[in-house]
Order: C-alpha cells, then structure tokens, then sequence
C-alpha cells in the first residue's frame, strides 16, 4: 500500500492559483489551519473557497487569495462571532460571494460526491440566496405530480473540488482516519467531492493502532478518498479539535484585535504567519505562556 | 413563597418563548439565544416533555439541565444529521434577527448591498433551510425600528410575501411568533402581516408603535401578557436560570 506522507509544502506545491478548493471543519471546530497557514506561505491566488466559513477563510482574506466563495456562513463561534478579514473582503466588494443555506452545502457535496450534476433542495427558495447566485443557480421541477400539486425546488449545482483540505484527529500513512469527539462535520464529503484530497492529522499511527484506538463508525475516511497524509500536531489551531483540544479563545481573540489596523496585523503577521508552520507553534506556546 | 408582583420583563419574556413551544409535541425545540432556551426548557418542564433539546452542540439531552450545565443524554444530533431533521420538519427553531418586515422576511445575513454589504454579519446561516421546512420564531431583545423595518436588506428568513402559492414546495412555512422584550407577535395580521398579540405589564401600545417603522395589526386590541404561574417562576429562577443570565438579553 502506497506510502502517502507528504509535508505541507509538498501539498501547496500540487495547487495551482484559480483552484476550486474545500475546506473542512465547520466555523471554528476542527479546520485545516496548519494548510491554511502552508497557502498563505505560498504565491497562490484568485482561489475559489468552498466552506463552512470560520478564520480560514479571514486568513485567506487577509492575504488577498479568496476571488469567489461558496459558503453557508462564515462564524468565529466565539465573540466577536464575525470574522474580521471575511468582513473586510466582503465590504471591500472584494470577492464575489455565492452565499447559501448551510444545508445547500451539504447537499451540493453530496451531488459532487455521487457524481451527479444537481441534486433538488427546498432551501433556498423565496431567499435572497437565489440573487447571490447572479444567475448560476436554478430550479428544477418535479416530473412527478403529488397531492398538493407539483413541486419546483431549487437544483442544487454539484460543488466539485479541485482540491479539498481536512483535518482529522488520527490515521495512518496509507490515508485511513478518524475523528476523536462529537462531530465529523462534513469532511468525509470534501474529500468525496474533490479531485486531489489532502488530510492532515495530529497523529500518523500504524493502521492497527488506529482501528483499535476509535470505534469503527468514527473511521471517516478510507484510502480512496486521500492522496496525501499530513502529521500536523495542533494543525487546527486556533480552531478547536474534538478530544485532541479545544479552542485556543485567547489566541483567537488576539487574532480579531490584531485585524483591527495595519500596524498591529503586521505584528500578527511578522510574528506568527511568517516563518514555517514549527515557528507558528513555537510562538503560540509563547503566546500562551505570556497570557497565563 | 413567590409572588407575582416581583415579575421582571424577562421573566414574562421566558413565559411567552415558552409558548412558542405550546402544543409542539416531539419535535426538536432549536432556541438560539438565552431567552428562547430558558423558554423550551421551561416548556419541557412543564407542558411539553416530548421535546427534544440539544446541548448546542452535538448531544441530545435526556434531562432538563439549568443554562450552561450539562446533564445525562439520550442520543447524537451531529451538524449533519441536523439537517435531515430540517428537511424533515420535525423542528421549531427560534433565530434572532438584525431586521424583521412585517412579512417577516428575515435578516442575519449582512447591511447592504448582496456582493458589497456595508456591514457583514453571518451569511444567511440555516435560515433559508429552517423558514422553509418547518415553524419558525424570532426573539428580539430589544425591539426597536432598526430591527422591525420597512424592507430587510438581505432576505435569509423567508416571509409569507415571499411564498408563490402555485409552488407546493413552499407549502410548510410557518413563522409561529415573534417575541420581544415588549411583547408576543404573530403574522395574523391582514394579508400575513405583522400583528400584536399581547403587550407585556407595563408597555404601551405608543411604545410598541414608536419602535416599530410599519403599522402593527391589532395593537389596540392587544391584551396583557399574561401572569406566569408560581412553578413557572421557581422553574426560572432555581432551576433553569438560577444565575440570572437572561436579565442581561431583555432591554428595558
């Protein structure tokens, strides 16, 4: 079985700008922010981001690398709940939001997922989420007649990947892995609407160990849906990550405040996001010491 | 021995979020602020225990636990599973609102225009999905014409102007009621429109009307809210709420 260990920047030197990309997670729960951090190192731009929108997105903003997002909301889960650099972009008329329902997204992986190019949703209708759209979303009307009369819902397009990012608690070299917690959120669908689908995780085991350590319904992905493994302890900070940790609200925090103007962003900048991802956590640890 | 003249506004507020949920049955009660989850525990302790509750985040809860305090589940309700009880319609959610019309169309979206808003706020979140499959309500903490305007900007929460009766898949919104820190709303007015209800002890339907930009049906008509009963008040003050949180959502 394939050996698929690669280290983020082997991973954002398979992107190419103008990407379609997914992020997993959900707001500020579990995101691949160690390969949010890996692109912002990198000259990539005018990406597509599809996501449940927390501060993956703002990053992104920030460095000017978002052109269009597809997104149900974009939410830091804690106050000030807004993400700054999404409200910036956004006020800035900087990228072209195709805003939808949270369950749109679902429904539009799933569509990606099983290779279909729609699948019909009543979310969505009678919503401003039609005019968001300019025009790329339609309605498809029911063939079959029902007692009430028949139905025209909205035809949710199949959000297919380029590319889809996740992170995950635990798994192996081969791209077997599990979530540690409540929640899967929905990355088992990025991964299953993507063409290239990378996973990184807070601890590679051997494959043995991972089926022992979690029970079998929590083993989200198999090997056909993950071309790249990732060992990236903390790799969803600041966002939380079921039972590895939770969220680091301080930091996240002192992320919004340091939006706030040019000169305390740069310091954010300069000290965090601009050495590699063992610097970033070097300086979090520091971070964390100087706050207790 | 708990007298009712000691009754706060929030407290008539827990009360009326509490009979959003009346009659619901087993179906998932989803507050989203601190008034309206005082209010579905304070209905599943009362009249209404089929309720299903969460703990916000991914558990179902077996007890009745107070804000904020964790308590013994019954089952899993994962983000994605979320959505299949949308599109079941087996839910009454209660959402806040940066604006409401007297439709009740529906904004948490963003000020502005769509692709360049002058102030961004969530997106439209699951407001679509809810207002269309299955019974709405809002809570407003403070009602004034900021929130209750003439037109929202960003339409998340579909309103009743919005429904295309030829369309069937349009045929399960309900928005049940609108409750604020002054009174209990519904959309019974003429044409679905806007309409009071009942006022709380002590607010004037002038008051009502200077915080409102359009017409509210009814507002003359409109009755007291009425008194909660003494368990009502020791459910609030001891068991759900003994911290006091919701004084802190109800502007006076």
């Amino acid at each position: 079985m394939r050996d698929k260990r690669m280290s983020l920047d082997d991973v954002v030197g398979e992107l190419r700008s103008g990407m379609t990309i997914g992020l997993g997670g959900w707001g500020s729960r579990r995101k691949p922010m160690a390969f949010v951090r890996a692109i912002l190192r990198s000259d990539l731009k005018d990406l597509t981001v599809v996501t449940y929108g927390g501060p993956d997105l703002g990053l992104l903003c920030s460095a000017g690398k978002v052109k269009k997002a597809y997104y149900g909301f974009v939410s830091l889960d804690s106050a000030p709940f807004y993400d700054p650099w999404f409200a910036k972009a956004r006020t800035g008329g900087e990228i072209v939001a195709r805003e939808m329902d949270e369950g749109m997204v679902k429904c539009g992986l799933e569509a990606a997922a099983a290779r279909l190019p729609f699948l019909p949703i009543r979310a969505g209708l009678g919503s401003a989420v039609v005019d968001f759209w300019e025009g790329e979303l339609k309605t498809v009307t029911s063939p079959y007649p029902g007692p009430a009369g028949t139905e025209t819902l909205i035809a949710m397009p199949a959000l297919n990947l380029d590319a889809a990012f996740v992170h995950l608690n635990i798994g192996d070299k081969h791209g077997n892995a599990g979530y540690q917690g409540v929640d899967p959120y929905f990355d088992d669908l990025y991964c299953m609407a993507a063409e290239r689908r990378y996973l990184s995780v807070e601890k590679i085991v051997e494959t043995e160990q991972l089926v022992k350590e979690i029970p079998l319904q929590q083993l989200l992905l198999n090997r056909m849906v993950v071309d790249g493994v990732v060992e990236a302890p903390n790799g969803a900070h600041f966002t939380l990550a079921g039972d590895s940790y939770g969220r680091d609200e301080k930091f996240q925090r002192h992320y919004v405040e340091s939006a706030k103007d040019p000169e305390s962003w740069k310091a954010f900048v300069d000290r965090f996001l601009s050495g590699s991802e063992d610097d970033y956590q070097a300086e979090v640890r520091k971070f964390a010491q100087e706050q207790a | 021995m708990t007298t009712t003249d000691t009754v706060t506004r929030a407290e008539y507020c827990a009360i009326a979020c509490a009979e959003i949920f009346s009659g619901a049955g087993e179906i998932m009660a989803s507050p989203m602020a601190t008034l309206p989850l005082i209010g579905a525990r304070l209905a599943r302790l009362t009249t209404e225990p089929d309720l299903l509750i969460t703990d916000g985040e991914a558990l179902i809860l077996a007890d009745t636990p107070a804000i904020g305090a964790k308590g013994a589940i019954e089952g899993w309700m994962p983000f994605r599973k979320v959505f299949d009880v949308v599109a079941s319609g087996r839910r009454h959610v209660v959402m806040g609102a940066n604006q409401i019309d007297r439709h009740g169309n529906q904004n948490l979206s963003a000020f502005g225009p769509l692709q360049k808003p002058t102030r961004q706020m969530f997106g439209v979140r699951g407001a679509p999905g809810n207002t269309i499959n299955h019974a709405t309500s809002y809570w407003v903490g403070k009602h004034s014409p900021r929130v209750f305007v003439e037109r929202v900007d960003v339409v998340s929460g579909v309103g009743y102007d919005k429904v295309d009766p030829d369309n069937p898949a349009f045929r399960f919104l309900h928005i049940a009621r609108v409750v604020t820190n002054l009174g209990v709303f519904d959309f019974g007015g003429p044409g679905h429109t806007f309409r009071a209800l009942t006022l709380h002890p002590g607010v004037a339907p002038e008051t009502v009307a200077e915080n409102t930009s359009f017409e509210v049906a009814g507002l003359d008509e409109a009755g007291v809210t009425r008194e909660p009963t003494a368990e009502e008040l020791r459910l609030i003050r001891e068991v759900i709420d003994p911290k006091g949180l919701r004084d802190r959502e109800v502007a006076l």
